[in-house]
């Protein structure tokens, strides 16, 4: 699809999930291809996607010539792929030819060739326009016929034809041993080979593919898993995915209005990924629970996929801290799946996600938890797997929240850590004889975030987020937080009792005071008025003085002053001469 | 379809033996097998066989009746069970242990 080799030679696309992206486009154009691999390995399957999907997606119809299974038995088989294969042979798209040889039926004698094959080919292939063909399993022929020589030669023939008659063919055959088929396939088939393989590593099974050959053609190399589910094959090449998924700026809300204050006000981005972890009982689930509800209040979809709970135990215990996900769930916008991570392997998983998701089309997908996946938490497997999944989200612009339930060490969380957009940290702090939680935002791309450790409280009416109490090099929590409250309540009381004293007692220094000034000033008054009566006075004084002494003066003159002195005028100046001895 | 149908016995509706031959064409290997075939009911199954030729390169679509691949392929239709025998017919007791036909000789 992109290599510039591929240019030259032409590819078919199989429609399988992640096998083109590893052959470059699909299998080689009007060559035969050659699938093998051990009993279940999903030989069958991968031949039938390629048809079906031939016929519906790319216009071309095909051939499928069974020589195991009967039509009834393989349309019942691919059914469960959502495979209609009755209905696609009614539509002229596919023919089903089942080939059935009994050995014990059969008797030689004398030359032959398979000419009755290729005429029934042709037949099939001109009945529709067949462009493409399945042959499954060639080799039962070896077990049909005795007379390998001349079965040699005639699939050396086969394979000659078809690729004369330009069909891009897909021809399976069992592996057996060191050899990639049991009777040597490969050597007739040399444009592409690929093999399927089917692993079991700690009792969990795993599927795995491998482009061996691809004559003409880069290809990937590694191995890669693949999975069987509901909606046929799909290969996970992890080395082959692009980062170009859209990146939301709008924000949602994580359910906790505390929280999304946290992330710069509103919340995380639409179509991140989200990484709750924490150890045992700090509250993930609610989280994601939370998470859910808020997407659900606003009308979206969420999916939860739980591996510790039922689904009914998660509705019980998310009841118990108010959080009611039973009428989303009624209403339809929630769906829950729950299993057991031992019930398949980690691809299987996977692909069971992939199809919830893809049928359900959510909002907000949580998965509770993630850790729980694998045993072993160093594996790479777990990383593939959620590198897989979170592309998928994003590229789907799903936000994704998943917990993780951490053992003492951050290691997983750190191999996660890169893949996540924001991480959100919970923490039990054990302090004064009791277990406190607390959350903080470890990381978060691209916006701003507290920095804050924040006390995680559930209760029976939620979840919120405290202020917690630093004090020193101490953070305080749960019963020492409401005693540090208490006490700094008291602090602030006591402080304000001690201001109104002082205000109490500035009022009444202030009144004593003013007492003191009114009283000094009714004294200045007083002494003020004294002050004046006296000047008065001396200054009658001075004029009686003044005039007594003419008085005196026009008596010692002998001018008799009849009418000018009376007697009082006389008493007068007397009395005054008398005040002016006594004072 | 060729049908050469070589009853000897007129008398009898349905042949006691119904014997089917797949050709593809007048291949050497074809030819071979219908000369065989012939001589043999002649000289074991005289009067009690019918013979129907089919040419698979005319009618295509009768070669998933009875499953054939090999050409030539003889198909015992009767009596039952079907048995085959694939190749040009030329080990004629190898031919009548396929039939389950007993030789003239042994009667």
């Amino acid at each position: 699809m992109h290599s510039p080799v591929t240019t030259s030679l032409p590819k078919s696309p199989t429609g399988i999930t992640g096998l083109d992206e590893i052959t470059g486009g699909g299998l080689p154009t009007g060559r035969p291809t050659l699938v093998c691999g051990t009993a279940g390995a999903g030989k069958t399957m991968l031949a039938s996607e390629f048809l079906v999907r031939g016929a519906t997606q790319f216009g071309e119809p095909g051939v499928f010539m069974m020589f195991e299974e009967n039509a009834a038995e393989l349309t019942a088989n691919v059914r469960s792929l959502g495979f209609d294969l009755d209905q696609l042979a009614e539509q002229k798209k596919v023919v089903l030819d089942y080939v059935y040889i009994e050995r014990s039926e059969i008797e030689e004698t004398g030359e032959y060739d398979l000419e009755g094959l290729f005429i029934r080919l042709g037949y099939a292939i001109d009945s529709i326009g067949a462009k493409r063909v399945v042959l499954d399993t060639l080799e039962a022929l070896f077990a049909g016929l005795p007379n390998h020589a001349i079965l040699r030669a005639e699939l050396r023939r086969l394979f000659r034809w078809l690729k004369d008659r330009g069909m891009t063919a897909v021809i399976t055959a069992e592996r057996a041993g060191e050899t990639l088929t049991r009777h040597g396939l490969e050597e007739y088939v040399a444009d592409c080979v690929i093999v399927l393989d089917h692993r079991v590593t700690e009792q969990i099974s795993t599927r795995r593919l491998r482009v061996v050959k691809y004559r003409g053609s880069a290809h990937g190399t590694n191995e890669y898993p693949f999975l069987i589910g509901e909606r046929g094959l799909s290969v996970l090449p992890i080395t082959s995915l692009r980062l170009d998924h859209r990146a939301s700026t709008e924000q949602m809300s994580t359910g906790i209005p505390q929280l999304d204050e946290m992330f710069a006000g509103g919340g995380v981005y639409r179509g991140s990924s989200v990484l709750v972890s924490g150890a045992a009982g700090t509250g993930k689930t609610s989280i994601g629970a939370k998470f859910i509800d808020a997407a659900c209040r606003r009308g979206e979809r969420a999916l939860l996929f739980a591996y510790e709970e039922s689904a009914d135990q998660i509705l019980r215990n998310m009841r118990s801290i108010g959080i009611d996900l039973g009428p989303w769930r009624e209403k339809g916008l929630l769906e829950i799946h729950a299993s057991r991570p031992a019930l398949n392997g980690l691809e299987q998983h996977l692909v069971t996600m992939h199809d919830a998701v893809a049928k359900f089309a959510p909002a907000l997908v949580v998965v509770d938890p993630v850790s729980n996946l694998i045993d072993d938490p160093s594996s790479q497997n777990l990383n593939h797997t959620l590198i897989r999944l979170i592309d998928f989200l994003k590229q789907a612009q799903i936000t994704g929240v998943f917990n993780s339930l951490t053992h003492g060490s951050t290691a997983t969380e750190a191999g996660m850590s890169s893949l996540m957009d924001t991480w959100l940290l919970l923490r039990n702090l054990e302090f004064n004889g009791e277990r406190n939680r607390t959350l903080y935002v470890l990381k978060s791309r691209g916006m701003a975030h507290s920095n804050q450790v924040r006390e995680f409280v559930l209760g029976g009416d939620g979840i919120s987020l405290a202020e917690v109490y630093v004090g020193g090099d101490r953070v305080f929590t749960g019963t020492a937080r409401v005693a540090q409250e208490a006490r700094d309540r008291a602090a602030v009381e006591e402080r304000q009792a001690a201001h109104e004293r002082r205000m109490r007692q500035f009022a009444a220094k202030r009144k004593a005071l003013e007492a003191q000034i009114a009283a000094l000033q009714a004294e200045s008054e007083a002494d003020f008025a004294e002050l004046n009566f006296a000047a008065a006075q001396n200054e009658a004084g001075a004029v009686i003085e003044a005039r007594d002494a003419e008085i005196m003066a026009r008596l010692r003159d002998g001018i008799a002053p009849k009418e000018e002195i009376s007697n009082d005028e006389k008493a007068l100046a007397l009395s005054a001469s008398q005040h002016k001895e006594t004072a | 379809m060729t049908t050469t149908a070589e009853p000897t016995t007129p008398e009898v509706a349905r042949a006691e033996w119904q014997l089917r031959l797949y050709v593809a064409g007048q291949s050497p290997k074809s030819l071979a097998a219908l000369e065989n075939l012939r001589r043999l009911c002649k000289t074991h199954l005289a009067g009690q066989y019918e013979i129907e030729v089919i040419d698979l390169l005319k009618d295509p679509r009768l070669a998933a009746g009875d499953q054939i691949l090999a050409v030539p392929t003889l198909v015992r239709k009767l009596p039952e069970p079907i048995r085959k025998i694939i190749g040009d017919l030329s080990n004629e007791a190898r031919v009548l242990v396929g039939l389950d036909v007993k030789p003239k000789d042994a009667r």
